[in-house]
């Protein structure tokens, strides 16, 4: 008898799930710990030109935005970049089953989207990280520039999306096995974020802040 | 039990006229999934079958699914040919009992040689031949006997179909589905705890009228009744579109019929036909009571991580997790700071420092 379907799904919501956040722990202590540990300066003697922890906000969201000029040069990167970060944020923090992971993890929860704003997002970030990978592969710059774990952190963060979205609408599998896949690139997704460049997602706005404080000190615009 | 005549000389000793009969078929068409036409032939077909001999097995089971049969909220054609059956052996509703009771069953497979129907339902525990016998015989061997000059089985229920309840975690008595013993014969499952009674009826008659089985889907389940999931006919599906839910079950959601899912309906992953066909004769399913549905009928359904826990929330976490985790975290980064301390102070100790004579020194 063919119960591959329920027991995946069964083991990803279950003893998958627990290995998976065991691994994503491990992995973010690790590699948050060996970043406070490096050599950092701990103090600076010179006179602060700027007020650091202010500048370092700034640049918090400073970094939202293109510099100057570079918008028009590398367009599908930065528009890609802000419809896809911004739909996968909605669609993880913002469905409402999914908002059942943390309060069934941490005991809260806020309203949800309805269901067509959130396939709207899922589909508009789908559709830009097409974008952003075809403009990957077919820049010869980016392309240079592109590692393996590059298109393996595309290919991390596109499963997830692509299978839930697959499951919303029954398309290709059926029900429990759409599910079964969803949950199970999402533990993989949770699994391995801190040991990919993905690690982004939890470090981006304290190295934002990190880097606009120092500069800012400095004087210089981050 | 006498299996000559035939069904329809049977019915028509109780009172079902040819009109009711041909009602049922054009029903037992559409719920089917049969072509329109297909009732008139449905009827026909009934009407000319030979009541068939039939061995109800229950190995282990709690009885739910004979008393979800025979306890119809009124008499119906579905019960009718339910009891025109030649059921020559049932554990729970024969009279006889011991040697006479065991007599019986084997009787009828002697003298159906042809092939008789095996229905089952409760699993079989392979874990070893004490965990639940019969007459003195294990569950396993009596299954095996009984099935060999069968021309069909039936597994009743979820724990026939898919284990269920005695294979649950930690599963003391090697519980299995009657799958993991029958072989080379037709088994059609009907899961479910317990399965709707007009699913049973309706695969029994499909078999009589016709002489096959319905088409089956990969878990051996009739693809007209196991076709689509509870969540894709449910009537509270619209809030689910919507995003309204009933957070608890008092609230105001819950008493304006808003999707169950947040409170753990596991409708959107439970093929069944609770929805349409609804039970005590089409009154109410779990859902439209207020209560999520418990997936009953889907393998392993009692370990899929709790009734009242949404479908999409984890199974609840182990305590020792996230401490072991952290602590191992912790320790590796620890361990590797370490090491890039050592490797920078052994680069530092390999550089030279630069003094302002360096500089002035030609090269």
């Amino acid at each position: 008898m063919n119960t591959i379907a329920s027991d995946l799904l069964i083991w990803a919501r279950g003893s998958g799930f627990h290995a998976a956040l065991a691994l994503f722990l491990v992995g973010i202590l690790w590699r948050l710990v060996e970043i406070y540990t490096l050599n950092h300066p701990r103090r600076c003697l010179a006179t602060p030109l700027k007020d650091g922890p202010s500048e370092g906000f700034k640049t918090v969201f400073r970094r939202f935005l293109p510099p100057p000029g570079m918008f028009m040069r590398a367009p599908v990167t930065y528009l890609g970049g802000w419809v896809f970060h911004a739909g996968f944020f909605i669609v993880l923090f913002f469905f409402a089953p999914h908002i059942e992971i943390f309060r069934a993890l941490f005991g809260i929860r806020w309203p949800a989207l309805s269901n067509p704003l959130i396939e709207l997002f899922t589909v508009a970030a789908l559709i830009a990280m097409l974008l952003v990978l075809v403009s990957r592969i077919t820049d010869p710059v980016k392309r240079f520039l592109s590692t393996f774990m590059d298109y393996f952190g595309w290919v991390l963060t596109f499963l997830p999306l692509l299978t839930g979205w697959l499951a919303w609408h029954e398309l290709l599998l059926p029900y429990t096995w759409s599910l079964a896949l969803h949950v199970l690139t999402a533990d993989l997704l949770l699994a391995l974020l801190p040991f990919t460049r993905l690690l982004h997602g939890v470090t981006a706005f304290p190295s934002r802040w990190y880097t606009g404080v120092w500069f800012g000190r400095k004087g210089v615009q981050s | 039990m006498d299996t000559t005549g035939t069904l329809g000389e049977l019915l028509l000793t109780r009172g079902v006229s040819r009109r009711a009969m041909l009602r049922y078929g054009a029903a037992l068409a559409a719920a089917l999934a049969l072509p329109a036409g297909a009732g008139k032939a449905l009827a026909k077909g009934l009407a000319g079958a030979k009541r068939p001999s039939v061995i109800w097995l229950s190995l282990q089971e709690c009885t739910g699914c004979t008393e979800a049969l025979t306890r119809a909220y009124a008499p119906t054609l579905e019960q009718l040919i339910l009891e025109s059956i030649s059921l020559d052996y049932h554990h729970t509703l024969q009279a006889a009992s011991g040697s006479a009771a065991e007599e019986a069953r084997t009787a009828a497979m002697r003298e159906n040689p042809n092939g008789y129907l095996v229905v089952v339902d409760g699993a079989v525990p392979l874990g070893g031949k004490g965990f639940s016998t019969i007459a003195g015989v294990d569950n396993r061997t009596l299954l095996e006997e009984t099935v060999q000059g069968a021309a069909g089985v039936i597994a009743v229920g979820s724990c026939a179909a898919f284990g269920g309840l005695p294979m649950a975690h930690p599963n003391p008595t090697g519980a299995a589905p009657i799958s993991a013993v029958v072989r080379g014969k037709p088994l059609i499952n009907l899961p479910g705890c317990p399965p709707l009674p007009e699913v049973m009826v309706g695969v029994l008659a499909h078999f009589l009228a016709f002489g096959k089985w319905p088409e089956l889907d990969s878990l051996h389940r009739p693809r007209s009744y196991y076709g689509e999931t509870l969540h894709d006919r449910c009537y509270r599906r619209p809030f689910y579109d919507r995003g309204l839910f009933a957070e608890s079950f008092d609230d105001e959601g819950a008493r304006k019929g808003w999707c169950l899912f947040k409170l753990g309906c596991k409708g959107p992953v439970t093929y069944n036909a609770c929805a349409t066909m609804k039970w005590n004769g089409g009154v109410s399913f779990p859902i439209q009571s207020g209560h999520g549905c418990l997936g009953c009928s889907e393998p392993r359904f009692w370990d899929a991580g709790g009734f009242y826990r949404a479908l999409s929330a984890p199974a609840p976490l182990p305590k020792r997790v996230i401490p072991i985790a952290l602590a191992g975290g912790a320790l590796l980064g620890v361990g590797v700071a370490l090491s890039n301390r050592r490797r920078q102070d052994a680069s530092r100790a390999a550089t030279p420092v630069l003094q302002l004579d360096d500089l002035e020194r030609s090269s």
